[in-house]
């Protein structure tokens, strides 16, 4: 396997190093390679003019459904569908069938990660069956090789259950995911606005998360913990993270890029690809989850990739599952906001590359000498239209079909492997 | 009726659909259709060998049995399914349903479903034309249309009336018709009620959320009131009927508020001394039953007009 290349002419982007500009990047060996380095004879050729050659982006939340339902998607479809994403590392939530709760899971995960496209990083449960109750045994899960642990999907309702989690998760260097919802109030189907009373649907106030996200914050102020927050998609829940940030709690966060690109407005038409959880929200929300991205208070893009079939989907509104896919789409739509003005490039690169791996522990997110060689290119001009013909999921279920998306990876290299090169 | 106009709809799924001339084209045709509900022989051969299938997953009584009545009165020959959604999964049982129906060639189907946007699955999969007979908490167009076809009569206009809706609005698929069918048609809705049933942003969507009962009453032509469930799903709503009955009510004294030649409606059924008390739904105000009356004649107009159309 060739692990030897020259990438020219590309824009190379690693805020991790303070690096912009255009030239060349020479991998050996499947990793960069130091100043003054000789690139062997065999070193191939990447012209990369045009292009942004950056560090291998990093999703860290995606749903991978192996075990359990690989009807909808398994280890290698979706990591398949990472790498033509531009995605050279994924994490996989675990509420799969059984939940990855235990050690023998994750390590069937990794042991089915061992021939897939790119890196796969188990995230193990919070609590046992993730069911709220005893905690899940995070050295295990830690020895195993998972690199998170979360009940995601099925929120930790018991705040001491939480606490627990936040304090002995610190033992193993685990951070803790929260999805942060309080069931009570998330009981409606949408966001809760205008537009859920417009279409008769029952609504989720955006309190149902800023409430669990406050309480998140809370304990891990009290406990001197880490905590990361998924999915963010309130501005109210923006604000309490950046007054947090501000006094040095130990907290990061997430968001999707449904949350930055659509609003509830998608719904109409009870379109069950505009429905997830938490729900798309209202215009503000977006605009304050932009300014979020911007400012630093979210640190990370991930996608909430949740594959699900037409079974679970071509249905009513009230009865379908919550969740779509998003690996495919994530570059293109966060490029979107640099034309925007809203991002600049090396921002971008931050968000989907160095943080999310820095926040899991990830090697990656870094274009040093010495560095292991995962590194996307980028071309930010390249424009296509997202057919159900091109998804690369086994799932379908995506608002972004048919749309006219612009920038896209056109090559994914993994520890100095190609792993996916667009053709043409 | 302006020249040139035609009725463009397939499907019924909403009053949000209509314009306002489609409105004035439907109560037109329904008052032109209501005198042969008055004849002693109650036909007129208009949809024969139509097929009309009433799809109701949820109980109903007046409005399968008017949806019914409208049919055979214009000679179709109608079918009623109850089905129930206790055994639905995830929406197979809709869709499945669907195909094997439209497989048998019916003409309309008039489905009522407890889930918004049921109608509008379903018209995705069939051919014939599908008539929404109320669909969760988002609307229900013939019961809208029948309440200003009865404003219509008693008061002369459309424009320029006060409509006060008082209840719950959140869970009210009529409030939402009513809503946009009156505001549509030039009058202002104000609304009012417990505020764990006022839905948020309902102002945006062109009703007036009043301060008190009697603000909402003062001065109204129409005094609509609705039928008040104490508890949804867990949802606590409301402590008590009784309570509901005294702050929220229309007794004789609040009923005074509204203009002396005000109308009382309601969709029925009544909850009687709770959303109103029995002498005002009794009383020589109340135009409840002139509802129940026009409901014929507007399904009868609808049927009529999709069938035109198809």
């Amino acid at each position: 396997m060739q692990t030897n290349w020259r990438i020219t002419n590309g824009r190379i982007i690693d805020p991790a190093n303070g690096v912009d500009q255009t030239g060349d990047l020479l991998i050996i060996g499947g990793r960069i390679a130091s100043a003054g380095e000789e690139a062997p004879p065999d070193t191939a050729e990447i012209d990369a003019a045009g292009c942004w050659v950056v560090p291998g982006l990093t999703d860290m939340h995606v749903h991978l459904r192996e075990p359990g339902q690989e009807y909808k998607e398994d280890i290698l479809s979706g990591a398949q569908a990472a790498a033509s994403g531009g995605f050279t590392s994924i994490a996989c939530m675990p509420n799969t069938e059984p939940v990855n709760d235990c050690a023998a899971v994750t390590a069937m995960i990794r042991a089915r990660a061992a021939q897939a496209a790119v890196r796969v990083y188990p995230v193990g449960a919070v609590s046992k069956g993730s069911e709220g109750h005893q905690l899940a045994e995070f050295g295990e899960l830690r020895a195993a090789g998972a690199v998170a642990v979360t009940d995601d999907g099925r929120p930790v309702e018991h705040s001491q259950l939480m606490r627990r989690a936040l304090e002995y998760a610190g033992d193993f260097d685990l951070v803790v995911i929260s999805h942060s919802e309080d069931r009570a109030l998330a009981s409606g189907v949408m966001n809760e606005g205008v537009v859920s009373t417009q279409l008769g649907l029952k609504g989720i106030p955006t309190a149902a998360e800023s409430i669990m996200v406050y309480r998140e914050i809370a304990l891990a102020e009290f406990t001197g913990q880490r905590v990361h927050i998924a999915h963010v998609s309130a501005a109210a829940s923006i604000d309490l993270i950046r007054a947090a940030k501000a006094r040095g709690v130990r907290v990061t966060a997430e968001t999707a890029p449904h949350y930055f690109t659509l609003t509830d407005e998608a719904v109409i038409g009870y379109d069950t690809n505009a429905k997830m959880n938490p729900p798309l929200r209202s215009a503000a929300d977006r605009e304050a989850v932009r300014a979020a991205l911007a400012d630093g208070t979210l640190d990370a893009i991930a996608t909430d990739h949740a594959p699900h079939s037409i079974l679970e989907k071509e249905t009513e509104f009230d009865t379908a599952a919550n969740g779509i896919i998003g690996l495919e789409t994530a570059v293109p739509l966060a490029l979107a906001l640099v034309r925007d003005g809203v991002l600049d490039p090396g921002r971008v690169v931050a968000l989907m590359a160095v943080n999310p791996a820095a926040i899991l522990g990830l090697e990656g997110g870094n274009l040093a000498p010495g560095a292991v060689a995962d590194v996307t290119i980028i071309d930010p001009e390249r424009e296509f239209v997202y057919t159900a013909d091109q998804v690369v999921s086994k799932s379908r279920n995506t608002p972004f079909l048919g749309w006219r998306l612009k920038g896209r990876a056109v090559l994914t290299m993994v520890g100095g492997e190609v792993r996916y090169r667009l053709p043409g | 009726m302006a020249t040139g106009y035609s009725f463009l709809h397939r499907h019924i799924l909403g009053i949000e659909q209509f314009s306002r001339e489609d409105i004035s084209h439907i109560l037109a045709t329904a008052d032109s259709f209501k005198e042969i509900s008055a004849r002693p022989i109650k036909k007129v051969p208009t949809l024969r060998g139509h097929t009309i299938i009433n799809l109701f997953f949820e109980p109903s009584t007046r409005t399968r049995l008017s949806f019914e009545i409208a049919a055979k009165r214009m000679s179709a020959d109608t079918f009623n399914i109850a089905a129930s959604t206790s055994s639905t999964t995830k929406g197979e049982t809709l869709i499945d349903t669907a195909r094997n129906i439209s497989a048998m060639h019916p003409d309309i189907i008039i489905i009522r479903h407890s889930y918004s946007g049921a109608p509008h699955l379903l018209s995705r999969y069939v051919k014939a034309a599908v008539i929404n007979a109320g669909d969760g908490a988002h609307e229900h167009p013939s019961q809208g249309l029948l309440d200003l076809m009865t404003v219509l009569e008693h008061k002369g206009r459309l424009d320029g009336l006060k409509i006060a809706i008082i209840g719950d609005i959140a869970h009210s698929r009529v409030a939402h018709s009513d809503i946009i069918g009156f505001t549509r048609m030039g009058s202002e809705v104000h609304i009012y009620g417990p505020s764990t049933l006022v839905p948020k942003g309902i102002d945006q969507l062109g009703a007036i959320v009043s301060p008190s009962l009697e603000e909402a009453v003062r001065d109204a032509d129409v005094v609509m009131t609705l039928r008040i469930q104490r508890e949804r799903q867990n949802d606590p709503l409301l402590p008590s009927l009784r309570e509901y009955a005294q702050r929220f009510g229309i007794s004789r004294e609040i009923l005074a508020l509204a203009r002396p030649d005000a109308v009382v409606m309601h969709p029925g059924p009544v909850n009687r001394g709770v959303e109103l008390n029995p002498e005002v739904a009794d009383g020589p105000q109340s135009v409840i039953l002139d509802q129940v009356t026009n409901g014929v004649a507007v399904r009868m107009a609808l049927l009529y007009l999709v069938m035109g159309n198809s």
